[in-house]
């Protein structure tokens, strides 16, 4: 079979004539390109891999970024390729993009990475790097989360694209992930932009196969070549900026017309549909037949692909997930299409709501189907904090005070959920401090308790700390410290003592940032002493002046072993209160009418044995004499 | 070449759902398949329920299984399968775990686990494979093979070649554990 195309691979052979090589190659006969092909590497890469894949291909020698989920494995990978690359967890995005922003003005192809919310913290150094302009490529790899998977809002970073005036690239796989990436890190250096190259979760967490190519790096040195009316945006320099940025603009959409990341798919003229990013694969299995414009580098607009299909069938529709932007252009053009009417613009695509938006597109009733009564009342299963999880601590003696909670983004998030139900606002990163402040300020008749995770604290919780101490607010706020960036996967910050690189470093410590931003009292508790927790909250609260409290104790989901020994209930001696119930603890189910402890999933914290009003749960092995529950 | 196949692999949190769904993936590319997976990461990891989806073909475009669509839907929990039932193809095969993982949301009283819930999957699932795949796993000595237990079984539904599934076994765990895993599959694949 060396010689023949196997018919799997017809397929697979096109996708690897379009993919980025080396000039010459076409002039090769199919069988002569198969051979070849069979020897690229080919991996099953996540959109996420595939990135970091592209961004170490592309010569990337710099990788900043913050974790937030679906973008956090995109920096994990790109460390993999150290020391050729030098990667870091930034204390948050905009610290993130200035560092990579200063690579790449000293001529280092660099990339930072965040969620779409982590742009908005980023978007001051966005707007102005735009007119400065880089000398070594820089690309955003900025990831939505449409259908809010993981995530407090569903915003569209396309819209960024245009406001900033950059170049947007959206892959709808992994090799295009990756392919992308290293046209974009081309179009940055050919046109000195910033460029975003925006995926979606189901672009980042889905796995295809990934051709990978070699490394390639630039002739030019590292160094600042000196010119201030470049690079300093002082307004003297910063109107010629202005008017060369749109001189950019004008080279850039020659550019996105001709670029192979925008196609049209001839098939049935009768259609013509115009998509992006992953709805593309949606598409391509709810419209077979149709033809399509792909679009892959949507920001400046193809104008003349979009009239090169739009003239060649009989009708439009733009299928686009998030906002109408795709389809706001098509009709400022002049052209009639459909979109919004048709297809959803709320929560995510797939290809069920697509054959739904297409019997709805041809007058068809769509099919939903009716949940059979067997698959009905099924109970729920949301996420839950973990058994043994240190925050559960916190919600627990918090629980005993009648307090205003300010929340923020973190696993600590489901200590909204009932029984704990213990937090009252979520807002962004850093909001849990800062609205305190509003709500004591604003006289809050409650007292007022903000909570921040560690590693959101480091993120954007110092400016707000700063705050209270300032104009003298008297909220009291607690920092769960769980020594870690715990819902994204366990990456290490500045409190932790190592560095994404893995090397150790200082560890930054909360207390002595507290004391030094003006607060004078401050603890450091053990969430899982409750009596201590219910007594220093207590103080705290009765002072009147603001206050820092250190919950520290570390995730025993990275630690990997329990807090402490396996707690049972004894049967005999439980009164069927329920209380221990109240901890939303998954260890804890219900035995017919009692309570009993699952011995695989405790995680020791013994929080249990804390409330537990009549005595009845204990550490295994230390209720000798009791018949204990097996 | 035949259409697009598609399995749903469903599960809580911690289960082993994703490697699972993993080694499928690197046997259907063994087997010389085009192959997109999606999976479920952040958030939703916490012991929420878990669904991971993989589809191979000559080509394949969407990541996501369409409803009423998949050859295969497997899972490692009872309830998981019931709350999965509409991916699964009408004449599609389901292979379920006998095990019961209770949420949060029954103990705390809110909800019911269903006590009839074999009753339930024998009425949702014309072609059920019923296992209990964590007792299987014991007999070789590690619980933590269920997972591959569960595939063997799955394997039944699928046109993979028996070469693939164990160089897919092969690079997917850890060297010592290859053995212990091929002979775990091969248990799974004894249950139809």
């Amino acid at each position: 079979m060396s010689r023949g195309v196997r018919a799997v691979e017809w397929l697979v052979l096109v996708e690897y004539v379009r993919s980025p090589r080396p000039e010459g190659i076409y002039v090769r006969s199919i069988p002569q390109l198969a051979t070849e092909m069979r020897t690229v590497k080919r991996e099953m890469m996540s959109g996420n891999e595939a990135l970091a894949r592209g961004a170490y291909e592309a010569g990337v020698v710099l990788g900043t970024g913050y974790p937030g989920t679906p973008s956090t494995e995109i920096l994990e990978n790109l460390v993999r390729y150290k020391p050729e690359v030098y990667c870091e967890w930034s204390p948050n995005e905009k610290v993130a993009f200035e560092v990579a922003a200063g690579a790449s003005v000293a001529g280092a192809r660099s990339i930072v990475t965040m969620k779409h919310v982590g742009l908005n913290v980023a978007a001051d150094p966005l707007m102005t790097l735009s007119y400065l302009g880089v000398v070594g490529g820089f690309v955003a790899c900025v990831a939505d989360d449409p259908g809010m998977h993981s995530s407090q809002n569903e915003q569209d970073t396309r819209r960024y694209a245009s406001f900033a005036k950059v170049p947007i690239f959206e892959p709808s796989d992994s090799q295009e992930a990756k392919d992308f990436m290293l046209e974009a890190m081309g179009i940055s250096e050919k046109f000195s932009t910033p460029v975003i190259l925006r995926s979606t979760t189901r672009v980042s967490h889905s796995r295809s196969l990934v051709n990978l190519g070699e490394r390639s790096l630039p002739e030019r040195m590292i160094g600042l070549v000196k010119d201030p009316p470049r690079f300093v945006p002082i307004p003297v320099w910063g109107r010629p900026m202005r008017q060369r940025l749109d001189e950019r603009l004008k080279g850039l959409k020659e550019a996105s017309e001709r670029s192979k990341a925008n196609r049209i798919e001839w098939r049935d003229r009768s259609l013509g549909i115009i998509t992006a990013s992953i709805a593309y694969q949606y598409v391509r299995d709810a419209w077979p037949e149709a033809s399509v414009l792909k679009l892959g580098f949507s920001n400046p607009f193809p104008d003349s692909m979009v009239v090169e299909l739009t003239s060649g069938v009989d009708k439009v529709l733009v299928v686009e997930e998030l906002d109408d932007i795709i389809e706001e252009h098509v009709k400022s053009l002049g052209i009639q299409c459909q979109g919004r009417s048709i297809v959803p613009g709320i929560g995510e695509l797939s290809v069920d709501i697509l054959l739904d938006s297409r019997a709805k597109y041809e007058g068809m009733e769509p099919v939903t189907p009716s949940v059979p009564e067997y698959c009905q009342g099924l109970p729920p299963r949301p996420p839950v904090l973990c058994p043994g999880c240190p925050h559960r601590g916190i919600f627990c003696a918090l629980g005993k005070h009648d307090v205003v909670v300010t929340g923020d983004i973190g696993c600590y998030s489901l200590g909204a959920f009932k029984p704990l139900d213990r937090m009252d606002t979520i807002l962004c990163m850093g909001a849990g401090i800062s609205m305190a402040q509003g709500f004591q300020k604003a006289g809050e008749p409650k007292k007022v308790v903000g909570i921040v995770g560690d590693s959101t604290f480091f993120h954007s919780g110092i400016t707000g700390l700063i705050d209270i101490a300032y104009n003298k607010g008297s909220s009291t706020i607690i920092v769960l410290d769980n020594r870690t960036t715990a819902m994204t996967g366990h990456q290490d910050h500045p409190g932790t003592g190592v560095t994404l690189m893995g090397e150790k470093t200082r560890a930054l410590s909360i207390e002595d940032i507290g004391r030094a931003c003006g607060i004078e009292m401050v603890f450091t508790i053990s969430p899982y002493d409750l009596s201590t927790v219910k007594e220093t909250l207590s103080q705290c609260l009765e002072s009147g002046e603001p206050s820092l409290i250190v919950s520290r104790a570390p995730c025993p989901l990275k630690e990997r072993r329990r807090v402490g020994e396996i707690r049972e209930i004894s049967h005999e001696k439980c009164k069927g209160c329920e209380l221990c119930l109240k901890l939303a603890c998954p260890a804890i189910e219900m035995d017919k009418d009692k309570p009993k402890i699952n011995k695989i999933l405790c995680g020791g914290c013994g929080l249990c044995e804390q409330i537990c009003p009549a005595g009845a749960a204990s550490a295994v092995g230390k209720t000798k004499g009791d018949k204990a529950d097996a | 070449m035949r259409e697009t196949q598609s399995v749903v692999l469903a599960g809580v949190g911690g289960q082993g759902i994703l490697l699972a769904s993993e080694i499928l993936a690197k046997a259907a590319m063994a087997a010389g398949y085009d192959v997109k997976t999606n999976e479920v990461h952040g958030m939703a990891q916490r012991g929420g329920s878990v669904v991971a989806q993989v589809r191979f073909g000559a080509e394949v475009h969407s990541p996501l299984v369409a409803r009423g669509t998949a050859r295969v839907l497997g899972s490692l929990e009872q309830v998981e399968a019931l709350r999965f039932w509409e991916y699964l193809a009408q004449n599609g095969l389901a292979v379920v775990n006998a095990q019961a993982v209770v949420p949060v949301t029954v103990s705390s009283g809110s909800a019911k686990y269903p006590e009839d819930v074999e009753a339930r999957l024998r009425r949702a699932f014309s072609r059920l494979v019923y296992m209990n795949a964590a007792e299987e796993a014991l007999k070789l000595g590690d619980i933590r093979a269920a997972n591959t237990v569960l595939l063997g079984a799955i394997s039944k539904g699928l046109d993979l070649p028996i070469d693939a599934w164990q160089e897919a076994i092969a690079s997917s765990v850890k060297a010592k554990l290859v053995d212990l895993n091929i002979r775990a599959f091969e248990l799974g694949m004894k249950f139809h």
